[in-house]
């Protein structure tokens, strides 16, 4: 027997989409939020923030891997998508170590600890951004712009005042980096869906959800204005097409997808409307992670063929 | 109660009229340009050819023939080892050279009958049937079971088993798979162009086997010659249909065919029968044609030899227990040196490790790559992103389920369903992570049939 062919089980192709392959598309679709973040905040500095959050998440990764003799896996650009995620979630005079802090929470308490990539139970950026804003309120949720510093636009909804929702659409107002540009934020996402990284079904049912929760308990109705600030505002836009979307800790199921983006809808709008922030949506999505077992385990598909015996 | 459920399945299948498929699914690229428009061509076997006794699922055949032994082409090797068996026959005329085991194309050693080629291809008499109308259901069975007739897909499951089901009576449906939903291989495509007439008669045959039942033609839709000619071959036949499918893999599945031919839906505990139907590929077909009107045991299939890494890709009508070197020989030979050759289609065909293995009644291609994507990438992490679940023709949970079957969690593995698996390797092909989930879930399939066997 002169040949020896390669010998594997079925079947013997495979598809070219990698691991690797969707996290560098995600990441490419966060840059024009990032990017805009980036020119918005100009003024302070926003780069560094964006440059140390990313950085130092790969060294998180890299550092706690050689250490434990594991493979090294930042090639698979997942940290780096953390660290952008942090990054864009943090005010743009976040100090540095801050940034690094947050980082380090992320990529080695709630992601490797757990056993690494697709172990973790929440998304390791909000579990970050939460981490940080209870431990520093003061400095996450000053946010300056125009060197000013003031309340972002779902906070001054909050107080009553009236808002300019094109500046929300296009960015121009006091937030984190990457949460206030929708217009960016959608870029990003359009790019996920033609890519078929991310469907409807999350983004969809959440925001859905959440304009018929604001509806019914905003006090105002159906207002147009109200409706789309509260959709602009308070990283609302980047927690439904970045966050809530993340395969890891959202249902597997199909249904499952469905009533998890209709929980955060309701989460989010509970916490923005009869909570003491203005925001909530990082709080919703981690809190609506804790529910993703539960969700498969309802939502089971049926088999096909089950129940036709005789 | 029962006629309920069956009116409800119809009124199921006629609101899907316009998509004739399933749920789920890939479409990985066919690869089928290569070999589509080569006839078929008909090799002459070398000097030496091997039969193994278990070409098939159930009891290996019993040899009838010891060394040293004449046999004529036709004639009798070994016979059926029980009900859910099949006889093996000699394809040449020649000595029996020796009986010693032998590697099978699926990798496992077989006990083989070696027998030697004298090139004078002397036949023993078959008996042509005079009129089909005059024989008995039971006459029918008798030759399509005497013929040694298995599934040539590639199951291998006896075919008389699969027409004798308990009640005759309740088959509505006999269905022709003729998906052929396997990328590169076009074997069935080439017998339905250059061979209809054979499939329409060997139709004719297992229709005659089941009073109330209606002849299905399944073709997917990327074989649109097949569908015109069958369906102007079958005009005068009342009883027939050809049904065009979606293309998408594996629409060739058993379970699928069904359910997008007919709407019905049968799970692992179930047979075809169950939902009134039986199901056949176009060469089991066409053996039944040989085997009943033309009094001929099962020796010969038509056999795809393609892939990037043989010269000339082509079909080719070939006797069982041919080399199959020979017949990638008669393909212009081995392009380079191909990483992978695989026996039957790329999805759930078996790698070999060397050519030298004989060709079965379950060979339908032979296929030559030059690149072996699986060893291409490496494993990584399951990220959850439920790829798998969304083409799985079984709905289940292909990554949880591989899960419990690494762990060896036979009750978890069961609890989630893993045993509807129908191991089409779809999971496999779209898993980002390169994970082999259908190589998990089918090895702890096996462990869990065979503890219930105990």
């Amino acid at each position: 027997m002169s040949d020896n062919f390669n010998i594997s089980s079925s079947p013997h192709l495979r598809t070219k989409v990698t691991t690797d392959k969707i996290m560098l598309a995600v990441l490419i679709a966060l840059l024009p939020a990032a990017f805009f973040g980036i020119y918005n905040f100009r003024d302070q500095n926003a780069w560094i923030v964006v440059v140390v959050t990313v950085a130092s998440a790969v060294a998180t990764e890299y550092i706690y891997e050689k250490l434990m003799k594991k493979k090294i896996t930042i090639k698979d650009c997942s940290a780096a998508v953390t660290g952008l995620l942090l990054a864009l979630n943090l005010p743009a005079n976040a100090p540095w170590w801050m940034c690094i802090l947050g980082s380090v929470f992320a990529v080695l308490i709630v992601k490797q600890l757990f056993g690494g990539l697709g172990q973790n139970f929440m998304n390791p950026a909000l579990a970050a951004r939460c981490f940080l804003l209870i431990s520093f309120t003061g400095r996450m949720t000053n946010f300056v712009y125009d060197g000013v510093s003031g309340a972002t636009p779902l906070a001054q909804l909050k107080a009553g005042e009236s808002v300019n929702t094109m500046d929300m659409l296009m960015g121009y107002t006091a937030g984190t980096i990457g949460e206030t540009s929708v217009i960016a934020i959608m870029i990003g996402a359009m790019l996920l869906i033609l890519l078929e990284v991310i469907d409807l079904r999350i983004p969809g049912s959440y925001i859905v959800s959440f304009v018929i929760f604001i509806v019914l308990f905003g006090g105002h109705g159906f207002d147009g204005q109200y409706i789309t600030a509260h959709l602009c505002g308070g990283g609302f836009m980047l927690g439904a097409w970045f966050m809530a979307t993340d395969y890891v800790t959202s249902p597997i199921t199909k249904s499952g997808q469905i009533i998890y983006g209709v929980c955060l809808g309701i989460l989010t709008g509970l916490f923005r409307l009869f909570g003491a922030s203005a925001e909530g949506v990082s709080y919703a999505i981690i809190c609506g992670n804790l529910l993703v077992p539960l969700i498969e385990k309802v939502t089971l598909p049926k088999p096909f063929g089950k129940g036709g015996e005789k | 109660m029962k006629s309920d459920r069956h009116r409800k399945i119809k009124e199921g299948r006629d609101k899907r009229m316009a998509l004739f498929t399933f749920k789920g699914g890939v479409h990985p690229s066919d690869g089928k340009d290569l070999a589509k428009n080569k006839s078929i061509v008909e090799l002459e076997p070398g000097e030496e050819l091997v039969y193994p006794v278990s070409q098939h699922i159930g009891a290996p055949a019993k040899l009838v023939v010891k060394a040293g032994d004449q046999v004529k082409k036709g004639q009798k090797l070994a016979e059926a080892g029980g009900f859910v068996s099949a006889p093996v026959y000699s394809s040449v005329s020649g000595t029996v050279k020796k009986l010693e085991p032998r590697f099978s194309p699926t990798g496992s050693k077989v006990n083989c009958v070696v027998v030697e080629n004298d090139c004078e291809y002397t036949e023993v008499d078959y008996e042509p049937v005079k009129s089909l109308e005059a024989l008995s259901k039971e006459k029918i069975l008798k030759l399509i079971s005497e013929a040694g007739i298995v599934g040539m897909g590639g199951a291998g499951f006896p075919t008389h088993v699969k027409l004798s089901p308990k009640e005759p009576d309740k088959i509505e449906y006999v269905i022709a798979n003729c998906a052929e939903c396997e990328p590169y291989i076009t074997a069935d495509y080439r017998r339905m162009l250059e061979n209809p007439e054979e499939l329409i008669s060997g139709m004719r045959v297992i229709l005659k086997l089941f009073d109330n039942a209606k002849g299905i033609f399944g073709v997917e839709d990327n074989k649109t010659d097949c569908i015109v000619k069958l369906k102007e071959l079958i005009r005068d036949e009342p009883r027939m249909e050809v049904i065009a499918l979606q293309t998408k893999y594996p629409q060739g599945a058993e379970r699928q065919l069904i359910y997008a031919t007919t709407g019905r839906a049968i799970n692992s505990s179930m047979l075809p029968a169950d939902a009134g139907c039986v199901v056949d590929n176009v060469e089991t077909i066409i053996a039944i044609h040989n085997a009943v009107i033309n009094g001929k045991p099962s020796m010969e299939r038509v056999v795809t030899v393609s892939g990037d890494g043989v010269n000339e890709p082509g079909n080719f009508k070939v006797l069982f227990g041919m080399n199959q070197r020979e017949l990638v020989e008669a393909a212009g030979g081995l392009k380079g040196e191909p990483k992978k050759v695989i026996s039957g289609g790329p999805m759930m065909g078996f790698s070999m490790l060397t050519l030298d293995t004989p060709i079965t009644k379950t060979s339908s291609s032979i296929l030559c790559l030059m690149n072996d994507e699986v060893a291409e990438y490496e494993t990584g992490a399951c990220i959850n992103c439920g790829k798998c679940v969304e083409v799985c023709p079984s709905r289940i949970l292909p990554t949880r389920i591989a899960k419990y079957a690494e762990r060896l969690d036979e009750e978890m593995f069961v609890k989630h369903e893993g045993m509807e698996c129908v191991e089409c390797g779809a999971c496999s092909y779209v898993c980002p992570a390169k994970l082999q989930l259908k190589q998990s879930i089918g090895s702890m399939r096996k462990i869990v049939l065979a503890n219930r066997k105990k």
